[in-house]
């Protein structure tokens, strides 16, 4: 029986668009995203018509999960004001007769979020701020009168001294209306009044009055 | 595979006459490496980051006061209350709440926006032109609103929200979006009282 040869090919073969593809892939998402916040449970923000955008500056970011707990973040806009973190602890310490030692109080500022009673703060900020992620948190004690949360704002208006501080509320959908009022009511003892719902965009129905509003300023830009 | 290629094997064998051909080298390299690494780098930036970037809803709530001469008082012609209960439901009336709950009604946050274009044409339709909407209309014309001769009309339109117990956040927000989209100036956030908590209560052990 005649054997057929049969040509061995290479399995080679050029691969340069692939890496073109990959790379170009790779641009878009450097490009159009940003680095996700640590978040300190999974919440899903309602839609809103809002077309505000979330300026980047020092606030409080008050976050309401799923199961009602409330969690507290500070953000700085600059790395350099470290020190309002102290303030904080140091204030939240001394009124609360905590007696946190020097090394908690230092941890605070590595503590991305708050959602403990003031009874279990020593026990979160003795964990490093790498496993807190890994604790589960109850968050933080609410009543009609605004509970510990009241205390946390009211430490950080004073140790931000004066400066304009954005007041964000992160609530997940499932989130009860009660939740929300208590917040509410921290902050307004506070004598805070204006306040940023964070939401994700969702178009504006057409026809209603928003919808024409927006039209018109769209066509008046055109022009 | 993972190799550069030399060429042939031959390619540096003397030919002929004592002429030294010059070592022919092929540029072609195995990419392979680069699209593991590249494609790696997109999985990386597909999880850590986030695409869009939130948006923010600008809520301003009125300070708490006891004094009634700051109270705001509102004309019972041209209030609509909302409130909003449990499984997305919503419950509306105009004016007040008669006593015996006839003006008490269910709808939906479908449905509700129609309840709110249409007391608010119904404000507009009734209006009376007083000698104080001269400032409301110049403050209109100063800020830009292009519909700024009507800005009076709707002065007596008020929406009253009233989020019950089992109303979630979202709930909250959507009503709140609703009061942006229909161009509702001036809306307030109460809480409910005992006889209209009865009325859903009511309406909702009749609904099953």
């Amino acid at each position: 029986m005649p054997s057929v040869k049969i040509p061995r090919k290479s399995t080679d073969f050029d691969m340069t668009p692939f890496v073109d593809v990959a790379f170009l892939i790779l641009t878009f998402f450097m490009l159009a995203t940003k680095f996700k916040p640590p978040e300190p449970v999974d919440i899903t923000t309602p839609s809103s018509v809002s077309a505000d955008m979330l300026d980047e500056k020092d606030a409080l970011l008050i976050s309401m999960d799923k199961d009602n707990r409330v969690f507290f973040t500070i953000t700085l806009q600059s790395t350099e004001d470290q020190g309002i973190y102290d303030e904080i602890i140091q204030k939240i310490n001394k009124d609360k007769n905590l007696n946190l030692n020097n090394a908690e109080m230092a941890n605070f500022r590595k503590t991305s979020f708050i959602g403990v009673p003031f009874s279990q703060l020593k026990a979160l900020l003795n964990t490093p701020s790498d496993q807190q992620k890994d604790l589960k948190q109850p968050g933080i004690p609410m009543d009609t009168t605004g509970g510990e949360l009241t205390y946390w704002i009211q430490a950080s208006i004073s140790a931000f001294a004066g400066r304009q501080i954005a007041y964000l509320i992160k609530g997940d959908d499932n989130a009860k209306f009660p939740t929300f009022e208590n917040v509410i009511q921290a902050l307004k003892r506070n004598d805070q009044l204006k306040y940023n719902l964070i939401t994700s965009p969702e178009a504006v129905p057409a026809g209603t009055e928003l919808y024409k509003q927006r039209q018109a300023a769209l066509s008046g830009n055109k022009k | 595979m993972a190799s550069i290629d030399t060429g042939g094997s031959d390619s540096g064998k003397k030919k002929g006459r004592g002429v030294k051909k010059a070592k022919k080298l092929t540029t072609r390299i195995d990419m392979t490496p680069m699209v593991d690494l590249g494609f790696l780098l997109i999985t990386f930036f597909i999880f850590t980051t986030t695409m869009s970037t939130p948006t923010t809803m600008d809520l301003n709530m009125p300070k708490d006061t006891q004094k009634q001469d700051e109270q705001t008082q509102v004309a019972q012609s041209g209030a609509l209350t909302i409130m909003l209960g449990k499984d997305n439901q919503v419950y509306y009336y105009e004016g007040e709440l008669k006593s015996d709950g006839s003006n008490f009604k269910q709808t939906t946050f479908k449905g509700i926006r129609d309840v709110i274009i249409n007391k608010k044409q119904s404000v507009i339709n009734s209006y009376v032109p007083s000698p104080d909407d001269e400032a409301i209309i110049q403050k209109a014309k100063a800020k830009g609103d292009p519909n700024w001769q009507n800005a009076a009309k709707d002065k007596n339109f008020t929406v009253i929200i009233k989020p019950d117990a089992d109303a979630t956040y979202k709930n909250t927000v959507d009503i709140l979006d609703e009061m942006t989209i229909n161009n509702v100036k001036r809306f307030a956030m109460i809480p409910i009282t005992d006889s209209e908590l009865q009325l859903i209560k009511a309406t909702e052990a009749s609904g099953k």
